[in-house]
């Protein structure tokens, strides 16, 4: 479990959200909303959804008690001043020393980065849930990303459907691998370079 | 002397063409639609600056704008999908259109609304957003020069209102519109509720009424829903 028990964590648009199911209750995890919420509860019953209360991804949701409304510049004051232990996003390319691209593809409508260059540069821990290549077969994580860059050696870890890696100050090391999936599998589907933890595991056995 | 306006029309009435314009709203949770559909209808002015997070949605609020192609740039942190008539023009080239990271975005409102002159953010160094920008190394990171953002007017949505202009939101419809009330030379807040002096308490007020200039109760008070989220009452689920 990469959250902290009793932490802050903001969720980036599209699949993170889906983590929010999975962190149990007892962790005491506060999810932050950059929208201005924090303590976002699970989404509400039918009929008692609220258009004046949304996440990030302008979902309607709930709050929980103990929960706070704020403006957006207070908001980004928790993102940029550290306060937000983890943000958990997706990606488009990530290189080796942590540089993310996840916001823009040249030639493309580009709609904005949104606050995703400021939780990438304020998140104590930044994680990184994505596949491992697209769908075309091509290595996300890559030597160098080619597309525009939403932060530079920002990310701390990367989780995809193959593999948990970690940004270390020598490389991408790489600690547990799916069940049924050889390290060599790994190294063919990643274009940059892997160091291999000591104790390199299999991935949801532990913790 | 009483802030309140009439209706939503009079209180645009003397936006001039070319005007720059902040508008709240986090999609379209707090915009103050009612502002938006008047300065829509008022067909004899137009390339207005906007500053407003998101480029909303066809047939609401500053969608409504966008349609009427009133809008010659927008500084904003992520715009598009929702608003085909914004998407079709800013392809074509008719809109200018700035992104600025959200946190970078509402923080140079922030300025602008304080009399600060602009701030050093570690938000964007090495990016696109850093081109042309003065950097610094502070503490061992590197930090880029932003500028500050004020405008000629804001339309700011709030829940109730006084006539002394004391505004207090509701969840999270506050959003951008308390920090963007502070940086406008006139600021308009379209209200679902005048409540009497006195009745938000002092300690309650979010907004001090020193920040606002007009006050509405707007006229369509219908608050649509852009993306359902629900679970059933047996169990977890989305819709």
């Amino acid at each position: 479990m990469e959250v902290p028990r009793g932490g802050y964590v903001n969720l980036g648009l599209g699949i993170p959200t889906l983590v929010s199911n999975y962190i149990p209750e007892e962790y005491g995890v506060t999810i932050h909303s950059e929208n201005g919420v924090l303590g976002v509860g699970p989404f509400p019953y039918e009929g008692d959804e609220d258009p004046d209360l949304l996440n990030a991804s302008k979902e309607t949701v709930t709050i929980m008690p103990g929960g706070s409304y704020f403006d957006s510049a207070t908001s980004f004051s928790m993102v940029r001043g550290g306060h937000i232990d983890v943000t958990i996003l997706g990606a488009m390319e990530v290189a080796g020393n942590g540089d993310l691209a996840n916001w823009a593809i040249p030639g493309k409508m580009i709609s904005g980065m949104g606050g995703a260059m400021d939780l990438v540069v304020g998140a104590r821990k930044v994680i990184l849930t994505m596949e491992h290549v697209s769908k075309r077969g091509v290595p996300k994580i890559v030597k160098a990303c080619s597309l525009p860059l939403t932060g530079k050696s920002v990310v701390d870890v990367i989780i995809t459907d193959l593999a948990f890696m970690t940004v270390e100050t020598d490389g991408l090391l790489l600690c547990e691998i799916a069940p049924g999936v050889s390290e060599n599998d790994v190294r063919d589907k990643t274009e940059a370079d892997l160091l291999v933890a000591s104790d390199l595991c299999e991935m949801f056995a532990s913790d | 002397m009483s802030k309140i306006i009439t209706s939503s029309m009079e209180a645009v009435s003397d936006i001039p063409r070319g005007a720059s314009i902040l508008i709240g709203g986090f999609g379209i949770c707090g915009m103050a639609h009612n502002l938006c559909k008047a300065l829509s209808e008022r067909k004899d002015v137009g390339d207005f600056h906007l500053v407003s997070n998101a480029g909303g949605v066809d047939g609401w609020g500053v969608g409504m704008m966008f349609e009427n192609r009133q809008i010659r740039s927008i500084v904003a942190s992520r715009v598009g999908p929702a608003c085909k008539s914004y998407e079709e023009q800013a392809l074509r080239g008719e809109i200018e259109v700035e992104l600025s990271p959200q946190g970078t975005f509402i923080e140079r409102i922030r300025a602008g609304g304080a009399g600060i002159g602009g701030f050093f953010t570690p938000t964007g160094a090495g990016t696109v957003v850093a081109e042309g920008k003065e950097t610094r190394i502070i503490d061992g990171q590197e930090y880029i020069f932003e500028e500050p953002i004020r405008s000629d007017y804001a339309f700011i949505k709030a829940w109730k209102g006084d006539e002394r202009g004391n505004l207090i939101y509701r969840m999270s419809a506050q959003n951008f519109n308390p920090v963007m009330a502070t940086a406008a030379e006139v600021t308009i807040a379209e209200v679902e509720e005048i409540v009497s002096v006195g009745e938000i308490a002092p300690e309650n007020v979010h907004t001090p009424g020193i920040f606002v200039q007009r006050v509405v109760l707007g006229e369509d008070i219908e608050k649509p829903i852009e993306i359902m989220t629900n679970r059933s009452r047996e169990g977890l689920g989305g819709s």
